[in-house]
């Protein structure tokens, strides 16, 4: 049975007295009377009730007895019983559940005895006995013995909604959480009832059952992978809502037996959104992932790719032994080696080159590791060549805007702030990069208190359905229309700016949202896309930055820092990301360790390949610390296997800054990134004293003013290039989903239709995109697009990517038919 | 035998071309909506309220009080809505009337508006009774273009033929392009219904009777009938009558009184059982036939006034199968948004078919009397309760043929061609329908 506990009342709400089976309470006015009998720890059972959906009193089995007082006083007991989700406690209610009538106990199980009779009673092989709120009050509703001796309703199962989603019609008891989800939630109606009686049912969106003819109101843009039509990034949610196993998820169905696995609190690891998740495991894998409760987080929602994107962890090019290269001289291919000799080589390599290594950490870590990797860098390494940055676009502006805005600055907006917010969206798609966020300005778009306004080549399908208004902006000129916002927040509502990572490609974007937030008044969040990238701005993973937002070229931050650790800071500031592949190329330095770095993901995959491969050539070293193989790995002189998040304990910090602590969920030989670090460090017989350093007093970096580039100009032909990474992408942290992969929305070019016009594609139904290093051909879609501009996903599974292209956001791209 | 009648809405329906302007005009028409025009609007809600007017879908609730219920104008829209879905097994009162009569609806509709101070007005229609919709359309359309409405748009409106569609709150969803489900109450149409908007939603006849009582006062239509259910109402006979029809009388008239002036039970033969509201109203039998057809003294026999639709059975129907006709109805019906009307209509037609068949136990009708009872005040709304009283006030009156049915087949036991008022081709092959998902 779900229930929740009672959300802490924001504004004050009069008290109501109702007596609930003998025993009287005070509930604020308007609670449901099934919600007040929880609070006195009455269960009254229910199907269709669900705390964070809008009541539907479809179910009926939470029948209560009702009296109430009338104008004069007297208790007047209504004639029939009454659904305790739908009706609101009223002054001196008395009301007589299960427990205390037996009106309401024949009622309930008169309705219990219903809900069995087109029920197959498939317990023994179905996903969700053991689990199930219908099996189990069922148990204490139910009778032992069936009345129904007739022809039980049968459909051919099941229905795959999506390549994810499955649905066995004839488990459901058509309580409508999955329809009331997707239509209240997510906003996505990929699913609802259709026909009546007793042949109602759960179905898809079909355009030949509902007689479309001519224009199809589903254009490609609207179809996921697998052909389907309005697929969901949170369709998952369903499943964990339904009340009986009739939607279940193609990945986990068959697969295991609720009652045989482990569960354990945990928090997922795809974006900077910090989203409660549960892990359920059995003799050490991960079966499935479930959403955790967390009403100051993620409520009870978690996107699709949080629950099913998983199995990265275990994969079977996970790395679990250290590697080596055959011969001492580095050449030769990489071999198993034991721990004690993989430590040996890369101490011994590392200590050779001390002071000409950089470190390239990645943005994935807890804050431990980060810390780990920030203190082996200044103390070890002796350096401040070090920038967790993937996606670097060569300026200091994001450097600096990090350092003075973001570091150390605490829990700045949090969700709760999003639910009356007055909210600019740049260089942002909520839908995709944060899902959480999402779902989050999605219901309070809805409940009134918040509106959005998003900073964007067009109006996405996760802004329409934030209600969104679009303040257009070509890739490039986002300063410009920054510049323009003169009011955010007021009328009782806070202004927030959320920043995406993607701001800090274009010049002048960081400091031109910092400038309006400064002018309004408004608070401002930096929203990255990774978990640890949060993380790294506070350890100090950036060239010019130490721990706690100190900046390196401060003497007295420098002190500190050294006293926390018990090791020297260098003082010179280091080179970034662009600088240390430029550096490794030339040879001014001799070697990199490197993390959970992808080189697909650099600005430029080739020069950071060459560059690697220079070092070595050079004699220098890469040193790698990676949970899986990847293209590094091959570039490597030792590799030292990390653990994945699930075989490790640690914190990531959310966009907010909100730090979610989370347990191993298992225990192997796997070490976390900290530990591995300490081991390298006491084979160089260092001893560092990573602690967390006091809260820093002194002087910040601070952030220049807002000094935009020129504006990308296309020519005949031409079109600026728009794009960004979609929730579900060719990203390696969905890997061996196949399921889930289906679910991902096709790739499509969008364009304006005056772009199209001018580009002479119009007519076509295709369009190719050319870029200095390869081209792709995309279904066109003609939509409201910035004019000059073309978007297309960064990076769609078994499709080229804008890296296959070699055109970056803001740029230009070559558009013919 | 005629002073029994009270013809007001039925008056013009032997005239020439009675369904036209003109010659609704020629009777009278729309001299009320002229007399309501220059009433303050207020004047005319007290004006129904003080004819006790009773809602005519069924119900019973007092129009004038329904129409007070609407919040004061805050400047936006607020709708009228006629419940024209006329659907329950046995009532046809609605549809002869917008038939011969539409005009008299229109002139309601638009005195009604002016009252509730209402711009856009709709009429919800059964959508089977295309030449009913085509003369609803013309009179709308009429009225329209002689300038008799104002500025007040009239929309008819189709509905797709779902029973469901007649409850007020699943008509408005429906009416507003969703799924026709009944709505979770409160929030009540008259604060928020159409569009969230307030709406005032009742029925044909009710609204038709607004004109007859601008013209008569309130005092006329409250001295017809009895003193709690007032004025003049459509009787529809059905089923086993000589002379089958719409008999429009004062409320308060009893069957033996509608029996005489439809000449009676079909010839050589006697009464069985009847409904006097539609199948949602449970049977009656021979015994009630002095009972007063008005609201309370239909209720204080332990059924409904309902709709008005007296179908009556003589002694060759088995109740048995009749009550499986209606269960069959009830079953298809259903809207499935609760558990208890979705799976117990489900449940009941399999019980019912099997007693039917003569293949029931004793057992079937325990449970059936169960499932009837735990159905009754367990649905989302009254279309629930409704599809229980069939099997209920049988099981109430006539036991034994249901106990019948654990041995015998109704059809054996009540031929059907006995029952027959044309002669029917016999059907060898009478097994129970096959039920299908």
């Amino acid at each position: 049975m779900t229930t929740t506990q009672p959300t802490p009342a924001t504004q004050l709400v009069p008290l109501v007295e109702v007596t609930i089976d003998g025993f009287t309470t005070e509930v604020p006015k308007g609670t449901l009377v099934i919600r007040a009998a929880e609070d006195l720890g009455i269960a009254i059972p229910r199907f269709c009730d669900h705390p964070l959906l809008k009541p539907a009193g479809a179910c009926r089995q939470c029948l209560v007895e009702v009296a109430m007082p009338d104008r004069e006083g007297t208790l007047r007991p209504m004639p029939k019983p009454q659904a305790s989700c739908t009706l609101e406690v009223s002054p001196g209610m008395v009301v007589n559940t299960q427990m205390t009538s037996e009106v309401a106990d024949k009622a309930q199980e008169g309705v219990m005895e219903f809900l069995l009779i087109n029920h197959p009673l498939d317990c023994p092989i179905c996903d969700k006995g053991g689990e199930c709120p219908l099996q189990n009050q069922a148990m204490t509703a139910g009778r032992e013995v069936s009345r129904f001796h007739g022809v039980k309703r049968t459909y051919p199962k099941p229905i795959s909604v999506s390549t994810q989603i499955l649905l066995d019609r004839e488990r459901c008891i058509l309580c409508q959480r999955c329809t009331r989800f997707s239509d209240e939630i997510a906003g996505d109606p990929f699913i609802d009832l259709q026909m009546r009686g007793a042949r109602q049912q759960i179905g898809v969106f079909d355009a030949e059952v509902l007689g479309f003819t001519g224009s199809s109101p589903v254009g490609p843009a609207e179809l996921d992978e697998s052909g389907q039509p309005f697929a969901s990034y949170f369709s998952g949610n369903t499943i964990q809502i339904c009340p009986v196993g009739a939607l279940t998820s193609a990945s986990y169905r068959f697969r295991a037996r609720p009652f045989d696995l482990v569960s354990a609190p945990s928090i997922a690891e795809h974006d900077a959104c910090g989203a409660a998740i549960r892990v359920d495991h059995r003799r050490g894998v991960v079966l499935r992932r479930l959403a955790g409760e967390d009403m100051a987080v993620n409520e009870e929602w978690v996107s699709d790719k949080d629950r099913f994107a998983f199995r990265w962890q275990a994969a079977p090019d996970r790395l679990l032994a250290p590697l080596v290269r055959e011969n001492p001289d580095g050449t030769g291919d990489l071999v198993e080696t034991s721990w004690g000799d993989a430590l040996d080589v890369a101490a011994t390599l590392l200590a050779q080159r001390r002071g000409r290594l950089a470190a390239l950490p990645g943005g994935r870590l807890t804050y431990e590791d980060a810390l780990a990797w920030s203190s082996f860098t200044r103390g070890v390494l002796g350096t401040n060549d070090v920038d967790f940055r993937s996606r670097a676009y060569g300026s200091s502006e994001e450097a600096d805007f990090l350092a003075a805005r973001v570091a150390a600055s605490g829990i700045g907006v949090t969700y709760g702030d999003l639910e009356n917010a007055d909210v600019l969206l740049v260089g942002l798609e909520p839908e995709d990069e944060a899902a959480t966020i999402f779902l989050r300005l999605r219901k309070a778009v809805l409940a009134g208190g918040t509106r959005v306004r998003t900073v964007a080549p067009f109006l996405s399908r996760g802004s329409t359905k934030m209600h969104a208004t679009l303040l257009p902006a070509a890739p490039g000129t986002e300063p410009e229309v920054l510049a323009s916002v003169t009011e955010l927040g007021g009328e009782g509502r806070l202004g927030v700016v959320l920043v995406g990572e993607r701001l800090a490609a274009v010049r002048g974007g960081l400091a031109a949202a910092a400038e309006l937030a400064t002018r309004t008044g408004a608070r401002l969040a930096w929203v990255p896309r990774r978990a640890g990238d949060r993380a790294a701005v506070e350890a100090g993973l950036l060239p010019q930055l130490l721990p706690g937002g100190r900046p390196v070229a401060d003497p007295a931050a420098r002190a500190e820092i050294a006293a926390a650790w018990g090791a020297p800071v260098p003082e010179t500031p280091g080179r970034d990301l662009v600088g240390i592949l430029a550096a490794l190329a030339s040879g001014e330095l001799a070697g990199v360790v490197i993390g959970g770095v992808e080189l697909s993901d650099l600005p430029d995959p080739d020069a950071a390949r060459a560059a690697l491969e220079a070092v070595r050539a050079a004699g220098g070293i890469v040193v790698s610390l990676e949970v899986r193989a990847s293209e590094v790995t091959e570039l490597a002189d030792v590799v030292l296997p990390v653990a994945p998040p699930v075989e490790k304990a640690g914190t990531f910090l959310t966009w907010e800054g909100r730090p979610r602590r989370f347990d191993e969920v298992f225990e192997t030989p796997a070490r976390s990134d900290a530990e591995v670090i300490r081991m390298l460090c006491d084979e160089l017989g260092v001893t560092l004293t990573a602690t967390e350093p006091q809260l820093w007093r002194g002087e910040r970096v601070a952030l220049g003013a807002a000094q935009p580039g020129p504006v990308p100009a296309p020519g005949e032909g031409q079109a600026v290039l728009a794009t960004w990474r979609l929730l579900l992408d060719a990203g390696r942290g969905q890997d061996f989903e196949p399921h889930l992969a289906g679910t991902a929305r096709r790739p499509v070019a969008m364009m304006s239709r005056a772009t199209a016009d001018a580009l002479g594609v119009a007519d076509s139904p295709t369009v190719r995109l050319r870029g200095p290093r390869g081209e792709a051909e995309y279904p066109l879609v003609v939509a409201g697009v910035v004019d000059g501009v073309v978007w297309v996903p960064a990076d769609p599974r078994d499709f080229p990517s804008t890296a296959h292209l070699g055109v970056r956001a803001g740029e230009i791209v070559e558009v013919a038919k | 035998m005629t002073d029994v009648l009270t013809p007001v809405l039925s008056d013009i329906w032997d005239a020439e071309a009675s369904w036209t302007l003109q010659t609704y005009r020629e009777h009278g028409g729309y001299r009320a909506l002229a007399i309501a025009n220059d009433m303050a609007p207020g004047d005319i809600v007290n004006l129904v309220k003080g004819s006790n007017l009773r809602g005519r879908g069924g119900a019973g609730f007092p129009t004038g009080l329904k129409w007070s219920f609407l919040p004061p104008p805050d400047g936006g829209p607020r709708y009228l809505v006629v419940n024209a879905d006329e659907s329950e097994p046995g009532t046809c009162k609605d549809i002869p009337l917008m038939m011969a009569n539409p005009h008299v609806l229109v002139e309601g509709v638009a005195i009604t508006s002016r009252a509730i101070g209402c711009d856009h007005a709709f009429i919800y229609l059964r959508g089977e009774v295309v030449q009913v919709y085509r003369r609803l359309l013309a009179a709308v359309r009429e009225a329209s273009d002689a300038g008799l409405l104002g500025d007040l748009r009239v929309t008819v409106h189709a509905g797709a033929g779902a029973y469901i569609c007649g409850e007020e709150t699943a008509l408005l969803d429906s009416l507003e392009g969703r799924r026709g489900q009944p709505r979770l109450k409160p929030p009540f149409p008259a604060v928020a219904g159409l569009y969230a908007r307030p709406t005032v939603v009742n029925n044909v006849e009710s609204i038709a009777s607004v004109p007859g009582i601008v013209l008569g006062g309130a005092e006329w239509f409250s001295g017809l009938g009895t003193a709690k259910s007032s004025g003049h109402g459509i009787f529809s006979l059905s089923g086993h009558v000589e002379r089958p029809g719409q008999y429009e009388a004062p409320m308060g008239i009893t069957l033996r009184e509608l029996l005489e002036l439809a000449g009676g039970i079909r010839r050589g033969h006697r009464l069985k059982f009847w409904t006097p509201g539609g199948s949602s109203t449970p049977i009656l039998t021979q015994e009630h036939l002095d009972v007063p057809l008005d609201f309370d003294s239909v209720a204080a026999a332990g059924s409904m006034l309902g709709t008005r639709a007296l179908q009556i059975f003589d002694e060759t129907v088995s109740v048995v199968r009749a009550v499986t006709r209606w269960i069959d109805f009830y079953k298809h019906e259903s809207c499935g948004k609760c558990t208890p009307c979705r799976e117990g209509t489900y449940w009941m037609q399999q019980l019912m078919h099997r007693l039917e068949a003569g293949q029931g136990t004793p057992e079937d009708i325990q449970t059936l009397d169960d499932v009837a009872n735990n159905i009754f005040g367990r649905s989302f709304c009254a279309l629930g309760d409704a599809a229980t009283t069939p099997v209920t006030s049988g099981l109430q009156h006539f036991r034994d043929e249901f106990e019948a049915g654990c041995h015998t087949p109704a059809w054996e036991l009540f031929p059907p061609e006995a029952s027959a008022l044309e002669s029917v081709t016999s059907n060898p092959a009478r097994t129970p329908k096959e039920v299908t998902a």
